[in-house]
């Protein structure tokens, strides 16, 4: 079995086999938006019942740490990606704000479940919400549920890897979630 | 105390107190001025010894307020629910933050949330909206052009 055979599928280049080792090579904007894509870390960021379905999606049985979210990062100095879990209200803006300034770049946001998407539950009649996180911060993936399954964020966070492999550019993700084109 | 001694030995000792029927735990209505003084003899008294207020809050009507204070003794192991009714144009009831500490916090609640005020409470000022804030945002004529949605 040579090397080339022993690489993922996905992996955005061909390894050369060369006495004593190998030499790998492809389009080096491929290959880093592969290696952001399989190492997102998630910051530990839930603000209400969504996260309790976040941290599930953590845990043993759902493990996203299987598809390289490997730990979730109390700081945002230390994170890629912040899942909102849960509800927005007018106090917390400013501070979900601070926290994605405070993140490195590249940074990406999923909207986790209703509220998060357009408020919700608590689209009418409420003083206090906002009504969607993207009124805050641009948001990469949406979610629908109340609260999502984690499957449903497990899909959420695998499509965002699909679209940062495929440059950012959801146009560049097929109807099955795979990068196309470049 | 069953639930129907604590509603009997209630409505003796206080005149105008009204009791409400087929209710999971036994509850009574009251005026609001005589809250304070039944709470100190709902706390103290032996054989009552209501140590526990845990939920204390609110209810707008439209046509009035309803204060309602859910009260339990760790020692008898009974219940009671008071409620009392508040106009909406001057909702104030006396303060039991004296009696229950823990109705220090629910009261500043109520009390930016609702718009009752609660006489003899030590310190009122707001606990969850910011110190600006103006309106009391869960009474159902609340408005809010900018913030909210009506439907």
């Amino acid at each position: 079995m040579t090397n080339t055979e022993k690489q993922p599928a996905k992996f955005p280049g061909t390894v050369h086999e060369t006495p004593g080792g190998g030499i790998l090579s492809g389009a080096l904007d491929d290959v880093i938006n592969w290696a952001r894509s399989n190492s997102l870390w998630p910051l530990t960021f839930g603000t209400s019942c969504c996260a309790i379905e976040m941290m599930s999606t953590a845990a043993a049985k759902y493990d996203f740490a299987r598809f390289g979210f490997e730990v979730a990062r109390a700081t945002p100095r230390q994170a890629d990606v912040i899942i909102i879990a849960g509800t927005i209200v007018n106090k917390m803006a400013p501070v979900l704000k601070r926290l994605y300034d405070q993140m490195a770049d590249p940074k990406y946001v999923i909207a986790m479940g209703a509220c998060a998407t357009s408020g919700g539950p608590f689209f009418y009649n409420t003083y206090s919400v906002v009504k969607g996180a993207d009124h805050v911060i641009p948001v990469d993936v949406y979610v629908a549920g109340c609260p999502p399954r984690p499957e449903a964020l497990l899909h959420a966070l695998i499509t965002l890897q699909e679209k940062i492999k495929a440059g950012g550019k959801r146009e560049r993700i097929d109807i099955d979630g795979n990068a196309v084109g470049r | 105390m069953t639930n129907e001694e604590i509603i009997s030995a209630l409505t003796e000792a206080v005149p105008g107190i009204e009791a409400e029927a087929s209710t999971e735990w036994p509850t009574v209505t009251l005026p609001s001025d005589q809250w304070p003084s039944l709470a100190r003899t709902l706390r103290e008294r032996e054989d009552m010894w209501f140590d526990y207020l845990f939920c204390l809050t609110c209810v707008d009507w439209k046509t009035h307020l309803t204060m309602v204070y859910h009260l339990t003794s760790t020692r008898h192991r009974h219940h009671l629910v008071v409620k009392s009714k508040l106009d909406r144009d001057a909702a104030a009831i006396g303060t039991v933050s004296d009696i229950w500490r823990t109705a220090e916090f629910h009261e500043r609640e109520v009390a930016e949330l609702f718009g009752v005020d609660f006489p003899g409470h030590p310190d009122l000022r707001k606990l969850i909206l910011p110190d600006d804030w103006v309106g009391y945002p869960l009474r159902k004529d609340y408005e809010d052009p900018v913030n909210m949605i009506k439907l």
